[in-house]
């Protein structure tokens, strides 16, 4: 049992755990302290002093944030003179912002736009000079120093979680900017695109480059077929948008609104994750084939669904990307086929449909520009909408999102098994591969309680299962007895540390799944903010539920991709598979000098 | 004249390579002795610069290598004290006093015929790395305006007009 502590805050005597902070201690006990910089758990700085508070026998006001409780503390929240320092604190933030909140995107979700209301702020009172002014635009993010309050929320996220660095304060005093070296673009540098700094920005300084004009302007052209898909994450982050529970699934009523947006077809991304696991789960069973046989293969086998881990790779391990499985993400796979399988089932040129996918990342906005990604002399995709950017053209468009009837998907993109549901979270692009692997290999059910290989379902940064492979089937008596040794893991900081064993050597693992952000898709760097750890669990109960309420549990059984194989594809790595579903990679560096060789040759 | 001023090869008869490959292996070495001691980082800056005589960008991406850390971060330190230069010094630093006093006896156009003679603005330097012009408050030396320092010498009552013959004693 922890010590306790006895305090009294606004003369409400109050028991304590010994070591929380004043913030803390108040929040347990519903007082609410103003504050901006802090974020719990990710970010105490106490930078931004705007949760100072007056504590008896202190000389100074205390940053709620940083200051640990006492016994026989006193502490008043709202005395007159900490409320006006916390108002004056805030009006000079403000003095240095542009304050137009009129066109900014943030308008109504920005931090410090609700604090100067909380805090009663009703003029600017402080006018002068503006520090430095750098608009930053990259394919995935765009940075605006003008509207950055410095709270270092982002170099926290990008340094302490993700251990990538691109981000972190450069000069001094008020010409201070948080950015990359020396000026360098978020582009010139090894940022991943993650946009973990995104979901974390108070403010509209850290941003996803919009999609959403370009969106708008492709329905609005009659002479295009505009094809969305949606991630398997987004079904359980958008209705947070607006105000239902956070984490609920809301699959039929985000097809509705997608068909009240005027999309012509409304396909689920989860379809080709279905697909991706018939050709990763093939790829695997190649590999480990040659591997067992005598031959040449690479292993472990990594997962590529997830460009920021992708990027991520190719900067910090160039030397590593034969382990990537070749295959595309999923939604560049769905991307392929609409402007082929699907095109010419519709008889008209792939050059006139435009193909949006609404995903929980900010890299994939990046990933669409890789010349990979181009089939025919077309994009897979022409543009990504993130969580948030769909939610604010559905308030565009008028669409009451909370009482939307159900509807469901498009045919013939639009059928999943729950096995693609779970591409949302960590653990679940193994889970998905390992229910067909497992199934194709023995002809037996994966033997699991609910098909849930339960070693690596949760938020731990790194998970291993092994899984034996026994009475298989003839065709695959290569494997009998084989034991495989997987693990998951999710964030850029666990990434780099099973991509340091496997750089060695070491590990003994056949097969990894890795996402870049932490907890999967569900804390993607384009979901409604913030996703705090209570909000991953809940997203990730209701990514779990979506799979369980589904008959269809594997993605073999799924009768469109079965069709999708015999009409089409004819079989997964086949001929057509290579061409559409799978791709190269690119050796960067940590400082892109590969890139610049290559160029200088 | 400024075209000659651009041009002259003042950094010659030396190898070149050689020279940049020991201060290098220098540098590697520092880096060898602090790599693993935390909060050593500007030590290791300090060294670095005294060696190179500056930190550019290419130097910042070996510390960071080498020490292990985020190259942003490098460039954070670096950029946070002034002590530490990103650009190469020049062998000569002109200062154009715009105090007051050099300012209203022309100052003003003194830099303006520098920045014509030299090709540069001011916190650049030529391409020869032989001059920067630099601006400066009063040098306390107001009965003689308009003022320039040029290294440790100061010239008193500055003719624009003169300003090539002064420079070509540099």
């Amino acid at each position: 049992m922890a010590n306790m502590v006895n305090i009294t805050i606004n003369g409400k005597a109050i028991s304590v755990e010994e070591g929380k902070t004043i913030i803390q201690a108040a929040k347990e006990n519903n007082i609410y302290i103003p504050s901006l910089c802090y974020l719990e758990g990710i970010h105490q700085y106490g930078g931004c002093r705007m949760c100072m508070v007056e504590v008896e026998g202190a000389r100074t006001l205390m940053a709620s944030c940083m200051v640990k409780v006492k016994e026989g503390m006193v502490i008043h929240t709202n005395s007159a003179r900490a409320r006006h320092a916390r108002k004056v604190m805030c009006e000079l933030i403000l003095s240095n912002h542009p304050q137009d909140c009129l066109s900014c995107p943030r308008s109504g979700s920005c931090e410090l736009q609700d604090l100067a209301k909380t805090l009663g702020i009703t003029e600017a009172r402080f006018k002068g000079e503006k520090s430095v002014d750098i608009l930053d635009i990259t394919p995935a993010i765009t940075r605006d120093t003008s509207k950055c309050v410095l709270c270092r929320r982002c170099v926290s996220v990008c340094n302490m979680i993700q251990h990538v660095g691109v981000l972190n304060p450069q000069n001094r005093g008020f010409k201070t900017v948080i950015g990359p070296a020396m000026d360098l673009s978020m582009k010139d540098v090894d940022c991943s695109y993650c946009g973990q700094c995104v979901t974390v920005c108070p403010v509209n300084a850290l941003q996803e480059t919009d999609a959403i004009q370009p969106v708008w302007k492709a329905i609005n052209d009659p002479n295009k077929r505009v094809v969305v898909q949606v991630a398997p994450a987004v079904r359980v982050g958008i209705g947070q948008e607006f105000g239902l529970p956070v984490g609920k699934a809301t699959t039929g009523k985000l097809a509705t609104a997608l068909k009240e947006l005027l999309f012509d077809d409304i396909f689920d991304t989860n379809f080709a994750a279905d697909l991706t696991i018939m050709e990763e789960g093939t790829e695997f069973l190649t590999r480990a084939k040659a591997a067992l046989t005598g031959g040449n293969a690479v292993l472990p086998m990594i997962t590529s669904c997830s460009p920021g881990w992708i990027k991520f790779v190719e900067h910090t391990f160039p030397e590593e990307l034969d382990h990537l499985s070749t295959c595309k993400s999923p939604h560049m796979m769905e991307g392929a086929l609409i402007k082929s399988y699907y095109a010419e089932k519709l008889g008209i040129d792939p050059k006139d449909i435009f193909v949006v996918s609404v995903m929980p990342c900010t890299a994939k906005k990046f990933e669409i520009t890789r010349p990979e990604m181009v089939n025919n002399g077309v994009p897979n995709v022409d543009a990504v909408l993130t969580v948030r950017e769909l939610a604010r053209m559905i308030r565009e468009a008028g669409i009451d999102f909370a009482n939307l009837p159900e509807s469901d998907f498009d045919a013939p993109m639009g059928l999943s098994s729950g096995a693609a549901d779970i591409f949302g979270v960590t653990g679940g692009v193994m889970e998905a591969a390992l229910r067909t692997v497992y199934e194709l290999v023995t002809g037996r059910e994966l033997p699991f309680d609910k098909l849930h290989v339960a070693p690596i379902v949760g938020l731990e940064q790194i998970k291993v299962a092994e899984l034996t492979f026994e009475n298989v089937l003839p065709a695959y008596k290569f494997l009998e007895g084989f034991t495989a040794k997987v693990a998951v893991t999710s964030g850029l900081e666990g990434a780099r540390k099973l991509m340091e064993q496997v750089a060695k050597g070491e590990g003994g693992y056949h097969f990894i799944e890795v996402m870049g952000c932490p907890g999967g898709c569900i804390a993607g760097g384009g979901q409604p903010r913030m996703t705090d750890k209570k909000v991953k669990e809940l997203r990730m109960a209701g990514i779990y539920e979506e799979d369980e309420g589904k008959k269809l549990r594997k993605s073999h059984e799924n009768k469109d991709i079965q069709a999708l194989y015999s009409q089409y594809l004819l079989e997964p790595l086949g001929h057509k598979s290579h061409e559409l579903l799978h791709t190269t990679y690119t050796k960067r560096g940590e400082f892109n000098e590969y890139l610049h060789t290559e160029q200088a040759e | 004249m400024s075209e000659e001023t651009k041009k002259a090869p003042v950094r010659e008869v030396y190898d070149e390579a050689e020279e940049e490959r020991q201060k290098m292996a220098a540098i590697a070495e520092v880096i060898d002795t602090y790599k693993d001691q935390p909060g050593s980082l500007i030590k290791v800056l300090h060294a670095a610069q005294n060696i190179y005589g500056y930190l550019p960008l290419s130097l910042q991406k070996v510390i960071a290598e080498g020490m292990n850390m985020p190259l942003s971060m490098i460039s954070g330190v670096v950029s946070f004290y002034a002590f530490f230069s990103t650009t190469p010094k020049a062998d000569n630093t002109i200062k154009v006093c715009m105090g007051t006093a050099c300012y209203v006896r022309g100052g003003q156009k003194i830099m303006d015929r520098l920045q014509e003679i030299l090709g540069i603005k001011p916190g650049e330097l030529t391409e020869d790395r032989k001059f920067s012009i630099e601006v400066t408050r009063c040098l306390g030396a107001c009965g003689l305006a308009p003022v320039i320092m040029i290294n440790d010498d100061v010239h008193q009552q500055v003719n624009p007009d003169k300003l090539e013959k002064l420079l070509a004693k540099y």
